[in-house]
């Protein structure tokens, strides 16, 4: 009787969870403008729309641009910083930790104001280099937080016995350590691409109708007049999705397969 | 301290330093910058300087002395900047009204006056015998102000200068903060009633079955928030999916409404935000050493028992530290509210951003931005202090 009840439970809320993601997905090939079941006919009407409407053309160019920008700035300051953060004689190295991970925190509209109005006065509101920067702040924390964990994996001694043998401590740094936090560096890069992928609330703020990102045409369109367009870009975004997470584990992977070949 | 060793800071600093500056400049300075623009108001101080500082001598008792008139005299002459100029009539005249006609007609009055000795401000217009104009831009000098965040509470100062609660249909900020803690509760407690029983389900299961319940917890993180929320809306429609299986189960006739209201916001929240309530109840489980159940079993505890001595104390941190995190992100949510709520469910976020993308209302804005910036941080300090690493999930 408790068995059965657990069970349903458990089928009930992975049913809660994963079912919304799973139901609308086939609603990207309708040929209706309708988003309802049954679906009638299939058709790709909608990806086409997604791929020459100028609108929905532009913005997914925007959200490569930006992705790539943020994804690059965020990635070499925060790996920068996390290589920092190791060394123990650091001081106020927990203070420290904690202030990069605070854009994680606040909450998004109120950086958004800030930046809006800090960014009218600079002169990068609704410009590429300022929407790349707002998303950069958001996607340091993700980059500090996987960084870290790679470098806190990386036994000390491999590093003392490379400059025993005579490596000088750039080459220890570019033959031993990179190499070996490698992992941490691409899964941190891929969140943070993921991360500026996903942002509407800090896009509002400081983007132009210039710099309009998939999710942020995404946003008005649900709100305004929503079609399967929409879902046609949901799913264009989780097959990215997944595309980028593969990517991350397959490197990972080739990675570890070298680091075991490297050290028999 | 060795030479060594101070190199090693050296090297670890001048790693830091990028981001610490980036972050100072793009993170701490915006922050600032709202912070500020909730108390600073100079839109009439930099226009009428010279009133501005002349009026602070006037007590406020009848008329204020010539001197003060004279200034503004000469500060109306000199005003050049006409946008400014034009935010200082509609910030005065939000205050008196009249304000807008009795500044436009005085400007005019004493550009067109080549000897501004001549000018006696009460025979241009008889306004300028009435304190309560004085008042008002006595009040609007100085170029700091608790005006903004009194009024992100419904409260204000009276002529008096006391502080007073907003007549009551005036404003409703106070309203929409009580509905944003309310529904982060409701969610909260949602996502705890749910939460709870199925991290401790995750946690006694092993195998595939253990995947399968993380799996179903990660995917939905790991997916836009942009698609799930697309998700619900496309679900809880009229003509959505759960409306049509209710009614084909002949569970109701008509459409249930949905969407556009509080039982929306609150179903798609949940569902955001559930995998940050498993997860910290997980891992505090997963220290749990197997056998204390049985143990508690061995010693005559029936499972309800056990449950209710064993289990569900050892689970209360990580049920503390979800809790905090899913109330701390959720009274922040703006994207859900604004998409699948109606015009009574929207949070203070859509109130901020109502303010700063619709108005234009800065100080507003500002103001309420910084009331949700403390109560976030008070719940972050909170949830540091009580799990001692104070990481996010989800990184």
């Amino acid at each position: 009787m408790f068995r059965t009840a657990q069970t349903f439970f458990g089928l009930l809320v992975v049913t809660f969870l994963l079912m919304p993601i799973v139901a609308i997905l086939p609603l990207a090939f309708t040929s209706s403008v309708f988003l309802t079941y049954p679906i009638e006919e299939y058709s790709l009407r909608w990806f086409v729309e997604l791929t020459t409407a100028d609108a929905w053309r532009l913005s997914i160019m925007n959200s490569l641009i930006i992705g790539l920008g943020a994804t690059l700035l965020s990635t070499v300051l925060g790996t920068l910083a996390a290589l920092g953060l190791r060394t123990k004689a650091l001081p106020f190295a927990n203070l420290l930790r904690t202030m990069f991970l605070l854009p994680m925190v606040v909450p998004a509209v109120v950086l958004g104001v800030g930046m809006q109005m800090l960014f009218v006065n600079l002169g990068v509101a609704s410009t590429y280099p300022g929407v790349i920067i707002a998303h950069a702040v958001l996607c340091v924390p993700f980059v500090i937080v996987s960084v870290s964990a790679s470098l806190q994996g990386i036994d000390p001694s491999v590093e003392k016995a490379a400059s025993s043998l005579g490596a000088s401590p750039v080459k220890v740094f570019r033959r031993v350590t990179l190499p070996l936090a490698l992992p941490g560096i691409i899964s941190g890069a891929v969140f943070a691409f993921a991360t500026s992928l996903d942002e509407v609330v800090i896009t509002l703020f400081v983007a132009g109708p210039n710099q309009r990102t998939l999710a942020r045409q995404m946003f008005s369109s649900i709100r305004e007049n929503i079609s399967p367009t929409v879902v046609a870009a949901a799913l264009l975004l989780i097959i990215g999705t997944l595309c980028l997470g593969g990517l991350a584990a397959l490197l990972r992977w080739r990675q570890e397969r070298i680091a075991l070949r490297a050290a028999p | 301290m060795s030479r060594a060793s101070a190199r090693e800071r050296m090297g670890a600093l001048l790693l830091i330093v990028p981001l610490l500056a980036f972050l100072a400049v793009f993170f701490l300075w915006p922050l600032w910058t709202m912070v500020r623009a909730s108390v600073v108001d100079n839109t009439v101080s930099r226009v009428l300087p010279r009133t501005a500082a002349a009026i602070v001598s006037w007590d406020g008792q009848g008329l204020p002395p010539a001197q003060v008139h004279k200034a503004l005299i000469e500060d109306l002459r000199q005003a050049e900047d006409q946008q400014a100029l034009g935010e200082t009539v509609r910030r005065l005249n939000s205050a008196v009204s009249g304000f807008r006609t009795l500044l436009t007609r005085t400007t005019n009055a004493v550009r067109d006056e080549t000897n501004s000795g001549a000018i006696d401000l009460g025979d241009l217009d008889r306004r300028w015998k009435e304190p309560r104009f004085w008042l008002a831009l006595r009040e609007a000098v100085p170029p700091y102000t608790d005006r903004n965040l009194l009024a992100a509470v419904d409260m204000k100062r009276d002529a008096g200068g006391a502080i007073v609660s907003e007549d009551p249909g005036a404003s409703a900020n106070r309203l929409i903060m009580f509905r944003t803690f309310l529904v982060a509760a409701i969610v909260t407690l949602a996502c705890a009633t749910i939460g709870l029983p199925y991290a401790m389900l995750a946690a006694a299961v092993t195998g595939w079955k253990r995947t399968v319940l993380l799996l179903a917890v990660l995917v939905p993180l790991w997916t836009s928030l942009l698609v799930r929320t697309t998700a619900w809306f496309v679900l809880l429609q009229n003509e959505g999916l759960i409306n049509g299986a209710l009614q084909v189960l002949g569970i109701t006739d008509g459409p249930l409404p949905l969407i556009f209201n509080r039982v929306g916001v609150v179903i798609a929240m949940t569902h955001v935000l559930l995998p940050f309530m498993v997860l910290p109840i997980y891992s505090v489980l997963l220290s749990v050493p197997r056998n204390l159940m049985q143990a508690a079993a061995s010693m005559g505890a029936g499972p309800l028992r056990a449950f209710w001595r064993v289990l569900l104390p050892l689970s209360l941190p990580g049920l503390m530290s979800g809790s905090l995190l899913v109330y701390m992100v959720a009274i922040g949510y703006y994207i859900t509210p604004a998409l699948v709520g109606g015009a009574n469910d929207q949070m203070i976020s859509s109130v901020i951003a109502f303010y700063a993308l619709g108005t234009a209302n800065w100080g507003l804005a500002g103001a309420l931005g910084v009331i949700l910036l403390l109560v976030t941080m008070i719940l972050y300090f909170i949830y540091g202090r009580l799990s001692k690493s104070p990481q996010l999930l989800g990184a």
